[in-house]
């Protein structure tokens, strides 16, 4: 059963990664604009000779079939291609960047789980002024956008209280972490907020639910009657929203990296992005799917293990 | 029946108020009511009468910011000014409920054998093997084949009358003096609903269990009960021996309930029903709170309140009980009423 539904989302993500590499390489094809402008630099209008030289080289000119077929064999070999403007291999290019922005998204997933989640089992929980306290304070914070978030925090905690850097990398681990606290806080904040507010929803929920009730009547102790039925009921949707929380921060980490100076790939998007720089676009445009299908698969997978009723390979 | 010692449980004069709509409103307005030990009473009425609530103010589950004036005793002890810990253990060990609705009130992320094992493993500090063989047993006490598969398996897995069973045995597992039955058989289709009730009748006499059966189905009652307390709009309005229940029930209200069950022996006959709306509790005005569906009102009856009185071997709050006639087997011949309440079936 488990095996099927593994086999069944594995060929479902490879389906939705060649639909999205089509997508993301037609997009770009079609894009307005003439990469080898790009190489020959300067303000002067391009010797035309030169154009059409390097048009040949990178196979500016064939049809899209054929150039599409030459970057997916090569993204299959690891081969993502040559920057432009890097003069450097895209994978090299990622692979230096990675670990920053895998511990950027690591460390935001923390927050999120640790102070959204209990915020919302609080909230749920206790109900009354705790709750319409926390649903008004997460309401802001879920309306504030990153780049507002990502700005007050520097001024307030970087400018104004020199507690924390704003700018840069770091070396070490614990200078890393220093140095990603506030970026994780900025890119963390409106998802955390909404974690919260769907987890005391869920934990509300539980709590009015009569089974709930019925350990009650048993005489159930209130913490066993919090931690095997509150809470292990309204795991599931926290779960979920959990996971999509990880999949928008995916999405969310190139603002918060360019804001924050972070030499990652987010950062390394919109900088490719404004240099025209394709192979870089579309190599990262494809790895955002697949971080984005594999944390949904994830997620349904431990969904599923969570409720017996959710069907096993239902929606693939 | 002696009822010189101290009964099981005692409602006396019970009022409960609930915060609804920012005022604090009635649900209960009077309910005056004592089981013996081993005795069975059936609590009957409408839906809204506040049947349910008074089942669950015995074991202390009122919604929260309800105020309780009078009091529920249970075994002497009063229940809402016991502590936590002793609400716990009065649930845990002395008596039980079984809800109306399984398919809701049992966890449906959890094992059947979790649920029945819950209570025993976690309250009682039983060690699991031990409360597992002992459910399983209940399982097969309460007729569950394959009771150690069942154990296994999830609610959804399980009908809605294997499941009330679940709950039944679960209640049982505490081995408690009392059951409370809310409604058992309401969710559950007709040819379940008799097994489930002989399942109760059958664990009440094996057990010599003292059972508070909720119901809306006054033949019901009648069939699995001593006693029969009938209650309407927040008022315990009368109690009587089961079996006279159809000869000489003395409330109007009773009898007007009696009148409107279907007689599945004419065909084609007209359903009758009582007259008028069901009044919630807090409507109830300061006369008698079915004056305003009665055929045999009178002024006085909307004016005062009546107290419960005896009435032959039972009580009955009405200022105009109907007379008790030995006689009368035929209820549409004594009837005041019954000919105005007519009603064509389609």
């Amino acid at each position: 059963m488990i095996w099927r539904f593994l086999a069944r989302r594995t060929v479902a993500l490879l389906a939705t990664l060649l639909v999205a590499s089509v997508v993301i390489y037609g997009g770009l094809f079609l894009a307005p604009g003439d990469p080898a402008t790009l190489l020959v630099g300067g303000g002067k209008p391009p010797n035309p000779q030169l154009l059409a030289e390097i048009h040949r080289q990178y196979h500016l000119d064939d049809p899209f079939y054929a150039q599409y077929w030459r970057w997916l064999t090569g993204m299959l070999h690891g081969d993502a291609g040559q920057s432009l403007s890097y003069h450097d291999q895209v994978s090299h290019l990622i692979t230096a960047r990675i670990g920053t922005t895998a511990l950027l998204i690591g460390y935001a997933t923390v927050l999120i789980v640790l102070f959204g989640v209990s915020a919302g089992v609080v909230a749920g929980l206790r109900g009354g002024r705790t709750a319409t306290a926390v649903t008004a304070a997460t309401t802001t914070l879920m309306a504030v956008p990153t780049f507002v978030s990502a700005v007050l925090l520097i001024w307030l905690f970087a400018v104004r209280l020199n507690w924390l850097p704003a700018y840069g990398n770091g070396t070490g681990l614990a200078d890393q972490l220093t140095h990603l606290t506030l970026p994780a806080i900025a890119l963390a904040v409106s998802w955390l907020a909404y974690v919260a507010q769907v987890t005391r929803s869920a934990v509300d929920g539980e709590q009015r639910a009569e089974h709930v009730q019925t350990a009650r009547s048993r005489g159930i102790p209130e913490r066993l009657v919090v931690r095997k039925h509150i809470l292990r009921n309204a795991s599931g949707p926290i779960l979920s929203v959990a996971g999509v929380a990880v999949a928008g921060l995916i999405a969310g980490c190139s603002v918060v990296e360019q804001t924050f100076g972070l030499n990652g790939v987010g950062a390394l998007l919109i900088q490719s992005a404004a240099k025209q720089d394709l192979a870089v676009v579309q190599a990262l445009a494809l790895l955002t799917v697949v971080a984005f299908a594999v944390v949904n698969t994830l997620v349904d997978l431990a969904t599923a293990a969570l409720d017996h009723r959710v069907p096993v390979g239902g929606a693939a | 029946m002696t009822t010189a010692t101290v009964p099981l449980l005692e409602f006396d004069s019970l009022r409960v108020t609930l915060p609804l709509g920012g005022t604090q409103r009635t649900v209960i307005h009077r309910v005056d009511l004592a089981l013996a030990a081993g005795s069975a009473v059936g609590l009957v009425g409408e839906s809204g009468s506040g049947k349910s609530l008074t089942a669950r103010s015995v074991l202390g589950l009122l919604p929260e910011g309800a105020r309780i004036e009078g009091d529920v005793r249970f075994d002497g002890a009063s229940v809402p000014a016991m502590r936590q810990a002793e609400l716990r253990t009065l649930r845990s060990r002395h008596a039980a409920m079984v809800f109306q609705d399984p398919r809701t009130h049992i966890n449906p992320l959890r094992t059947v054998g979790d649920f029945l094992t819950e209570a025993l493993v976690s309250v009682r500090r039983e060690p699991r093997a031990q409360a597992e063989a002992k459910v399983v047993a209940l399982l097969r006490e309460v007729h569950v084949a394959d009771a150690e598969r069942r154990m296994r398996q999830r609610p959804s897995e399980l009908s809605g009358g294997l499941l009330q069973r679940v709950m039944i045995a679960s209640a049982l597992a505490v081995e408690p003096r009392l059951l409370l039955a809310d409604e058992p058989t309401t969710a559950l289709d007709v040819t379940t609903q008799a097994e489930v009730m002989a399942i109760i009748d059958e664990a009440r006499e094996n057990r010599g269990l003292t059972l508070l059966f909720i119901t809306h189905d006054l033949a019901l009652a009648a069939a699995v009960c001593d006693r029969i307390a009938v209650m309407y709009a927040g008022h315990l309005v009368e109690e009587l021996p089961a079996r006279r229940l159809v000869g000489d029930a003395a409330h109007r209200y009773t009898r007007a309930l009696l009148a409107s069950r279907p007689d599945p022996t004419v065909p084609d006959a007209r359903l009758r029903a009582v007259d008028g709306r069901p009044l919630s509790a807090f409507e109830a005005g300061p006369g008698c709170p079915f004056a305003p569906r009665c055929a045999a009102a009178q002024e006085l009856c909307h004016r005062e309140r009546p107290e419960p009185r005896a009435v032959a071997d039972g009580r009955a709050a009405c200022h105009f009980p109907h007379a008790v006639d030995p006689q009368a087997v035929d209820l549409d011949a004594v009837d005041p009423h019954a000919a105005d309440t007519e009603r064509t079936a389609r």
